[in-house]
């Protein structure tokens, strides 16, 4: 079944941070011949694999909680709708409010009003996919609210004028030197002689915000995971920010994807050890909130709830699909994958990156709008093997590929070769002809094992990025009808 | 109709009408560590665990929690005034610096001007060294243990339990609950680890056995 076929609308067009402005290809070209940037990711990628082996390493159970993993989230999609009313009545019983959002346009309208009637005109932000997905910094920005940034790497993004390249570390494509120069020249009042120490840089965003911190009255975030059946909500973080925005203003607005929810508080035994180790290679991260609506005296007396569908719905009806939606946003798979290693995060045009983004965004968007994210990938695996909830994500690459091409309405020069092909394949002299017509190719390539870069279009498309082995002087069939006499 | 109606709507029919049962979850991951809670074994472990992430852990008899907590401040602070130490308000007397203010519910932002906080834990989680506070008076409301710049906890030997099942086991799931696994810490520049951002840049344990 298809979301086109049941009415199920993918995330509309015109907003948010789901599509890039060229296709993968062209924008990798352009990041390939950066060597700065090669060798940043280079270095972040390989320190996070080495941390990450070491933890998972420690726990021998390992298989079963990935499986456990997998299977909380399979269980939890086949009931979504149950689970989500469950939320929405345990939040609502204490004294949150829920809101529902169709799609990012919907979601950016609810947080605008809801920040307007506070009467403050800014807010401070936790890291949040969701928001980032959705725009919503623009849609506010729109609305006379400035949203900053707390997230160290998002701030560097933010004051940088930037886009973030990575789910965990966005700012993973710049490097110490970088971001010191960034502080340098955006921060008002930062120390001249700042030196490009990480640690000193952590100082500097610590004292850039605290005063931000002290007087914010409104808080926006996102969630890693919701209970259904006791209405808590869990945010993961590392540097404190995150307490700070979910506990000192007086109001906070959770923004949160339906497949967030997970059906029991025993759920996150499962996700707290599987998310740690996987995304920043501990074996917890520093501070991990959890809350169930409003305490009175302690934190954000008024909460509200942002339930967004933006195209999760359309991706939920694809059976094959809808895995890619158990994601938790460790964002181990980016660092595995010898594709984002090369090209980092900007390449794919949306806020989700590497494989996983490369199996959702075409998805949430619907694959017409990222026809080219299921080809970025070599289809090697790595990602399936260190995801924590065992997405099959190959799998999922090569089903949307057939979704794509099964889209085409046109013949393609793809199509029609290996239309041709089909042909000569299906008859012994047809593929005898082929071949002999192959060998000729050896001429081309003047005794080189492979044959030239520059042949003529349409051989170049093919060509221009990869070698093409010279044809041997004889075929295995010649080879065997030689030696056998057959 | 309503976007909620429209949105549950939508997931009806990407579901379809005949569902398959949901199988149970096979739990065959460790549940239990298989260690009493305060083993001294655990007791290592959560002190290896904190000190692997630049937390620093002193240990001390029952009798002398009020000292080792004194101690533990002057070493951290330096020569301080006694109000530059502030206390959850179910700290019980005993384990009380001398003058330390105490949490009255004063706005959050006013915790900021404390030098140091000291607090008591619900549990902590020997295998990934991590303290649970709840929210209960013993732990203080969560700004108190976010905003002065150093946290001293105070675990007694009978809270410490083995893995995360076991902790999450043991808190009220609707509190406001804070998990704390060393000091405030960045990996956000070159995926390097630095302790001290935002939260309390030092994270001092009395582990108490």
């Amino acid at each position: 079944m298809t979301a086109v076929f049941l009415g199920i609308p993918t995330a509309p067009r015109g907003v948010g941070h789901l599509r890039g402005e060229e296709s993968f290809p062209d924008a990798a070209r352009g990041a390939l011949r950066n060597g700065q940037l090669r060798a940043n990711l280079g270095h972040a990628t390989s320190t996070i694999r080495g941390k990450r082996a070491h933890v998972v390493g420690e726990l021998t159970d390992w298989a079963q909680l990935r499986e456990a993993g997998r299977a909380i989230k399979a269980a939890t999609m086949a009931r979504l709708d149950e689970h989500l009313i469950a939320l929405e009545e345990q939040v609502t019983a204490r004294g949150g409010t829920v809101h529902w959002a169709r799609d990012a346009n919907e979601a950016n309208e609810i947080v605008t009003r809801l920040v307007r009637a506070t009467g403050t005109t800014e807010v401070v932000k936790v890291k949040s996919m969701a928001t980032q997905e959705i725009g919503l910094n623009e849609a506010l920005e729109a609305a006379g609210i400035a949203a900053h940034e707390t997230d160290l790497a998002e701030l560097i993004v933010q004051l940088g004028d930037d886009k973030p390249s990575h789910i965990l570390v966005p700012a993973i494509h710049k490097n110490r030197a970088e971001i010191r120069e960034i502080f340098l020249r955006t921060m008002p009042g930062v120390d001249p002689g700042l030196s490009d120490d990480p640690r000193k840089l952590a100082m500097a965003a610590r004292a850039h915000l605290r005063e931000r911190f002290l007087r914010a009255r409104v808080a926006i975030s996102g969630a890693n995971f919701a209970v259904a059946e006791t209405g808590t909500l869990a945010v993961v973080e590392s540097e404190g920010n995150g307490r700070m925005c979910l506990t000192l203003p007086q109001t906070l607005i959770t923004v949160m994807g339906i497949e967030k929810v997970v059906p029991t508080w025993r759920d996150l035994e499962v996700y707290l050890q599987l998310l740690p180790r996987s995304s920043t290679g501990e074996r917890m991260n520093p501070y991990t909130s959890l809350w169930a609506g409003v305490t009175p005296g302690d934190g954000p007396q008024e909460f509200h709830l942002v339930l967004l569908d933006n195209g999760r719905t359309a991706v939920l009806a694809d059976e094959v699909g809808r895995e890619a939606l158990h994601c938790i946003r460790c964002s181990a798979c980016l660092n595995v994958c010898p594709v984002y290693e090369r090209t980092g995060g900007h390449a794919y045009g949306s806020v989700y990156p590497g494989p996983i983004g490369a199996v959702l965004s075409p998805q949430l968007t619907g694959v017409e709008d990222n026809a080219s994210l299921p080809y970025a990938s070599s289809l090697c695996g790595a990602c399936y093997d260190v995801c924590p909830v065992a997405i099959d994500i190959p799998s999922i690459l090569v089903h949307l590929r057939g979704e794509h091409v099964e889209a085409q309405t046109r013949t393609t020069p793809e199509a029609a070769a290996f239309r041709a092909l089909s042909r000569a394949m299906s008859s012994p002299r047809l593929w005898r002809l082929a071949q002999r017509a192959a060998g000729l190719g050896r001429f081309l390539a003047r005794g080189k094992p492979t044959m030239p870069n520059a042949l003529p279009f349409p051989a170049s498309t093919w060509t221009r990025s990869r070698d093409l082995p010279t044809p041997p002087a004889e075929t295995f069939t010649q080879a065997w009808a030689r030696e056998h006499g057959g | 109709m309503t976007a909620r109606e429209e949105v549950l709507g939508r997931i009806r029919r990407a579901l379809g009408e005949d569902r398959a049962e949901v199988p149970e979850i096979a739990r065959d991951y460790r549940l239990t560590d298989g260690r009493d809670p305060g083993d001294p074994a655990l007791l290592d472990l959560l002190t290896d665990r904190l000190e692997d992430y630049k937390a620093t852990v002193v240990r001390c008899a029952p009798a002398d929690i009020g000292g080792a907590v004194t101690t533990a401040l002057r070493t951290a602070l330096g020569e301080h005034s006694p109000g530059d130490v502030v206390v959850a308000p179910g700290l019980p007397a005993e384990w009380r610096p001398d003058g330390a203010a105490e949490d009255d519910g004063r706005p959050a932002v006013a915790l900021a001007d404390h030098a140091a906080t000291v607090t008591g834990v619900s549990v902590a989680v020997a295998e990934t060294g991590t303290l649970i506070l709840d929210g209960s008076p013993l732990c203080g409301r969560r700004a108190l243990s976010l905003l002065p710049d150093c946290l001293v906890c105070v675990v007694e030997a009978a809270q410490v339990v083995g893995g995360v099942p076991e902790g999450l086991a043991k808190v009220d799931a609707v509190a406001p609950l804070t998990l704390i696994s060393g000091p405030s810490a960045t990996s956000d520049i070159e995926l390097e680890r630095v302790e001290g951002v935002h939260g309390p840049r030092t994270l001092i344990v009395v582990l108490v056995a």
